[in-house]
């Protein structure tokens, strides 16, 4: 099985603890006075979404997870189960609701995603980084207020809500950040 | 493209300026002689965590990797002791220093140091020296002194010159302390190391900078052990708000005392699979001649202008940290 050792560590990374495939979320190199070199990492088990806090020394190995990434196009939604496609293979995957955690909110149908598999399953799914959003409901627009710092919610095609400026009203198309959730700005389209 | 922009502001590097003047001002002030001395050389400290670079001057430039092995510095103690030990009086240094491996949000493998030397001067001098360069330079007041066994009295509970290697593992796991599994329930040291780091360090210099001394004996590195009970390495630690800025010792002047230390050293590096480092070297011809009394001091100046600045990374404080290099 390949192998990280402690000075490869990045955030990013995926390794494999106890048979699980982990992300290395956080990565903090520390050496107390004339001490040994300490990695302090936090990972999050991609199977579970649990998060662990773990400390390596300088000269530690980490094995490799046995992960692939592939494209995958998303088809479509059937209750809270989500259908994809290897766009290589044309093989299809499905992750439920739980396993996508906050990506569901993105997914429109065709959307080119990058999917993670373990031992042929999918694991998780990350939509682009930004995507654009159509207002399905929100309360009307305030009038002559177009300041940012006024914020409301607003329920867009996918089912989901987010944050948005007073200013925007039904039909309105949100360009979102998909790694943090926020509104960036609203898009003529 | 923005990869050739240097990481840190140009007002940060300004301020980097300011210090440095401000640093020689202070040890001009006090007749201390600014000395320069090699980054490479034949000799290199044998310790168990620090790893020099290792190069190669060649005796034909057509075939570049065979010749003399040098060292990159991991600090200029050994030239600077050596100057001592040739009659040199107080002397400071402001030197780029190199450790392999070392990179992280107060690390980056090339680095500069401020090290300075008072001959004559006693354990409670050198202390009192670093006390008044943090003051001069930060302005944050005179450092309180706190014994390494009263810090972990107070923050750890424990005393950590008796306690046994399995009464700190069970000590790091009360305090929920994440271990690494491969840190062997033997290595005193290496538990020490990890509740300083843990559970000590980011208690120390709040507020106001502190002063660790008196580390344990096994830790001595190249600083003098006073007999005990218990016995202490004379050695010190300045920290502010939490992070290490300078390491000072009661300099050892024993060379049997340093070849033991050197051998002790390299069977250590030998268990974590590390190549050994020279033994022998110019510093111990210096210590067999008689090296005079000294406090020696090295400051992590980096660290400083990061404490000044306000910055949160190395990064904000070097032009062009190693990724940018």
């Amino acid at each position: 099985m390949p192998s990280y050792n402690t000075s490869e560590l990045r955030k990013g990374l995926k390794v494999q603890i106890d048979g699980d495939p982990y992300l290395l979320v956080e990565c903090n190199f520390v050496k107390p006075g004339k001490g040994q070199a300490l990695y302090k990492c936090r990972l999050k088990n991609l199977i579970r979404g649990t998060t662990l806090d773990r400390t390596y020394k300088s000269g530690d190995s980490l094995d490799a997870a046995d992960v692939e990434e592939i494209e995958a196009q998303f088809l479509y939604r059937q209750q809270d189960n989500f259908v994809f496609m290897d766009n290589a293979s044309y093989e299809q995957y499905e992750l439920t609701k739980d396993q996508l955690d906050d990506a569901w909110k993105y997914l429109k149908e065709g959307m080119i995603c990058s999917m993670v598999l373990f031992n042929d399953s999918p694991i998780t799914c990350a939509p682009p980084n930004h995507v654009n959003l159509k207002v399905t409901y929100c309360e009307p627009a305030v009038r002559g207020n177009t300041a940012t710092n006024l914020t409301k919610p607003a329920t867009v095609e996918t089912g989901a809500e987010f944050i948005c400026p007073a200013f925007i009203e039904m039909g309105d198309v949100l360009r979102i950040d998909t790694r943090t959730g926020e509104y960036i700005e609203r898009v003529k389209e | 493209m923005t990869s050739f922009r240097p990481s840190a502001t140009w007002e940060v590097l300004q301020l980097r300026a300011r210090l440095l003047r401000a640093v020689r001002a202070f040890f001009d002030t006090r007749g201390f002689v600014e000395v320069e001395t090699p980054v490479l050389s034949a000799d290199v400290v044998v310790d168990r965590h620090l790893d020099p670079l290792r190069t190669v001057l060649p005796h034909d430039p057509r075939r570049p990797d065979i010749g003399r092995e040098l060292w990159l510095q991991t600090s200029p103690e050994f030239h600077m002791k050596r100057l001592l030990a040739a009659g040199a009086g107080k002397i400071y240094q402001v030197a780029r220093v190199f450790r392999a491996g070392e990179r992280g949000p107060r690390h980056n493998p090339e680095f500069t140091l401020v090290e300075w030397y008072e001959p004559a001067v006693d354990y409670a001098a050198g202390m009192a020296t670093l006390s008044d360069l943090a003051d001069e330079l930060l302005g944050r007041g005179p450092a309180e002194r706190i014994s390494y066994a009263g810090a972990f009295a107070r923050h750890v509970g424990i005393d950590p010159h008796t306690a046994t290697s399995a009464m700190l593992v069970q000590r790091a796991k009360q305090l929920g302390v994440t271990a690494p599994e491969s840190l062997a329930p033997d290595d005193r040291d290496g538990w020490l190391e990890l509740l300083l780091g843990e559970c000590v360090e980011p208690h120390l210099g709040v507020g106001r900078p502190a002063i660790l001394y008196d580390y344990p004996a096994s830790q001595a590195a190249l600083a003098q052990v006073r007999s005990g009970p218990p016995p202490v390495a004379e050695r010190f630690e300045l920290y502010v708000e939490g992070i290490e800025l300078a390491n000072g010792y009661h300099e050892l002047l024993d060379p049997a005392e340093l070849r033991q230390r050197n051998r002790a050293n390299n069977r250590l590096r030998a268990s974590d699979s590390k190549s050994a480092l020279p033994e022998e070297s110019r510093l111990l011809e210096a210590m067999d001649a008689g090296l005079p009394t000294a406090t020696g001091t090295a400051l992590g100046f980096d660290r400083l202008v990061m404490l000044a600045a306000g910055a949160r990374t190395i990064d904000e404080v070097l032009a062009f940290p190693i990724d940018r290099a």
